[in-house]
């Protein structure tokens, strides 16, 4: 089951998603957390933040979520400082550390800061939250933009660097060319799709911030396209396939789409076992559809 | 916490859109004040719901009908299995109370306070209950605090049961140590009348309830925290009421 994603080797390809799996901490509560191919930690920036007001989470019937949490998070130093070593203590499989920001110097100073850190493998830089006002998504909306903040970052650091990219745009293809042209090492798509809903009661939206980013089942055929778009126009990029992946058989649809990896999200928070569970069925549902090995299936599509 | 498979034993209205389920399953560990998170076959997010009593095998959650999930949950019928996580959230701290202890709930914040109830009488405790409603036909849980053994008294915002007003009118400034779940309103009331001797039980929308997508934070007097996984119960001193 085992995949690379460039010259890392995960043992497969099921990472928990950013912003969904804490630092890890809580989701050794419910599973041996070293089964994971690697660890996706909450989004980073430099100074510590509150997110959003409340509420900040709506559901969309059995197809998904809405969140608006706003990158709530300690702050870089308190990462490195905490963080980071108590995920060590606990994991010893490779960290991919989600880091956001508000502008070039803050990407800049937190992939910095990241560098540093020997116990992250990859940096996998957010130019797409789509929750927070100036910086988050407006960075990945353009190519130019989306180069700049991959360059940005590429000058501070030896780590692999993927970029988060979001699916809030016309040709996600142009944006993910101009990352790999300024230096990217691999990509990961898609983000949030941006969303709303509305109480119809109160005749208010339901998150307090209005709009949030749609996660969960209902985006995976998005996800799964915008994969199979990339994957042809960066053939040689190392993908990590994001979005509405619920099952062993989503993994390996999305692997055939053109990922190497896929990164679990919104599933973890209705059964934070799922994990685990896609990673037990996965070598059950390969041997059904005669795979060898998944390295074999990525990007067949 | 543990994630587990029950059975629907009972699931029936007791007041206006408010229900009472029972289900049999796994109860070991489940402590006064923690919450369930309820899956439901076509809602992705699980359903948060306070623990209402625990005896033997036996859950009680008693929930109302403010949405289409909680509708669905209505109309599920005895035999239904349902996967649901228990154990979650921290719980009522009852070594807090003294020999007196009151009780405050406000219409479904009623629910955990019976099984914190329980326990404090078990423990030897005088308990005093005070709940409040709108009206009359949302009602419950009267007969069942009297009947465990503690003093109770209703009151109704329209007067249509019991006294007309609020649960801070029945309360005065010198109260025993308190326990108390309801809406923010009346939490924010009862400590500006009868101040922070107490816990009180929030509540916040959730995504996931296991303190993952800290979709629930709120800011507190010693730092964000988590009503799923720091809470639901904090100290009243620590939450900032204004």
């Amino acid at each position: 089951m085992d995949v690379r994603l460039g010259d890392i080797v995960l043992k497969n390809p099921v990472i928990p998603a950013s912003g969904t799996c804490g630092f890890g901490q809580e989701l050794t509560e419910w599973m041996d957390i070293n089964q994971l191919g690697a660890i996706a930690t909450k989004g980073t920036t430099r100074e510590a933040r509150y997110g959003n007001p409340l509420p900040r989470i709506a559901e969309c019937g059995h197809a998904g979520m809405l969140n608006a949490v706003g990158l709530q998070n300690p702050g870089v130093e308190e990462v490195i400082r905490h963080e980071m070593p108590a995920l060590r203590a606990l994991y010893k499989g490779p960290i991919v550390a989600n880091i956001s920001g508000f502008s070039l110097d803050e990407y800049a100073y937190v992939c910095h800061r990241m560098d540093e850190e020997t116990d992250v493998a990859i940096l996998e830089v957010n130019i797409s939250c789509p929750n927070v006002q100036h910086g988050g998504m407006a960075f990945g909306t353009t190519p130019d933009a989306a180069a700049e903040v991959t360059r940005t970052v590429k000058a501070v650091t030896r780590k692999p660097v993927f970029m988060k990219l979001s699916p809030n745009v016309t040709d996600i293809t142009a944006i993910a060319r101009a990352c790999v042209e300024a230096g990217a090492d691999g990509l990961c798509l898609i983000n949030t799709i941006l969303g709303m809903r509305i109480d119809i009661h109160r005749r208010q939206p339901v998150l307090a911030n209005r709009y949030g980013g749609y996660s969960g089942p209902g985006i995976f055929p998005v996800a799964l396209r915008m994969v199979n778009q990339v994957r042809h126009a960066c053939p040689d990029t190392p993908i990590i396939g994001c979005g509405g992946i619920s099952s062993a058989d989503d993994v390996i649809e999305m692997m055939m789409a053109g990922a190497n990896a896929v990164e679990i999200g919104s599933q973890n928070l209705r059964d934070p076992q799922a994990c685990q569970r896609i990673i037990s069925d996965l070598p059950v549902r390969m041997s059904e559809l005669k795979i060898n090995h998944l390295q074999d299936i990525i990007g067949i599509v | 916490m543990k994630q587990s498979e029950w059975t629907i034993e009972s699931n029936l209205p007791i007041a206006y859109r408010t229900f009472e389920m029972v289900l049999r399953g796994d109860t070991v560990g489940i402590l006064p004040g923690q919450f369930v998170d309820v899956a439901l076959p076509d809602f992705f997010l699980r359903r948060p719901l306070s623990v209402c009593d625990i005896e033997d095998d036996r859950l009680t959650l008693i929930y109302k009908v403010v949405g289409a999930g909680t509708s669905a949950m209505s109309a599920m019928q005895a035999g239904t299995r349902l996967d649901i996580l228990t154990g979650l959230g921290n719980g009522y701290n009852l070594t807090l109370a003294g020999h007196d202890v009151l009780l405050v709930g406000g219409g479904v914040g009623i629910p955990p306070l019976v099984f914190a109830v329980r326990q404090l009488l078990n423990t030897g405790r005088r308990a005093r209950v005070v709940m409040g409603f709108n009206t009359a036909r949302e009602v419950f849980g009267e007969e069942l605090f009297r009947r465990m053994g503690c003093s109770v008294e209703v009151c109704t915002m329209d007067g249509s049961y019991g006294k007309k007003g609020m649960v801070t009118d029945l309360l005065t400034a010198s109260e025993p140590f308190y326990y108390a779940c309801g809406p923010l309103p009346m939490l924010r009331a009862l400590v500006q009348k009868v101040g922070t001797n107490g816990q009180v039980s929030m509540e916040e929308r959730m995504g996931c309830g296991v303190g993952l997508c800290v979709g629930c934070s709120i800011r507190t007097r010693h730092g964000i925290k988590r009503v799923c996984k720091e809470g639901p119960v904090f100290s009243a001193d620590e939450i900032q009421w204004m």
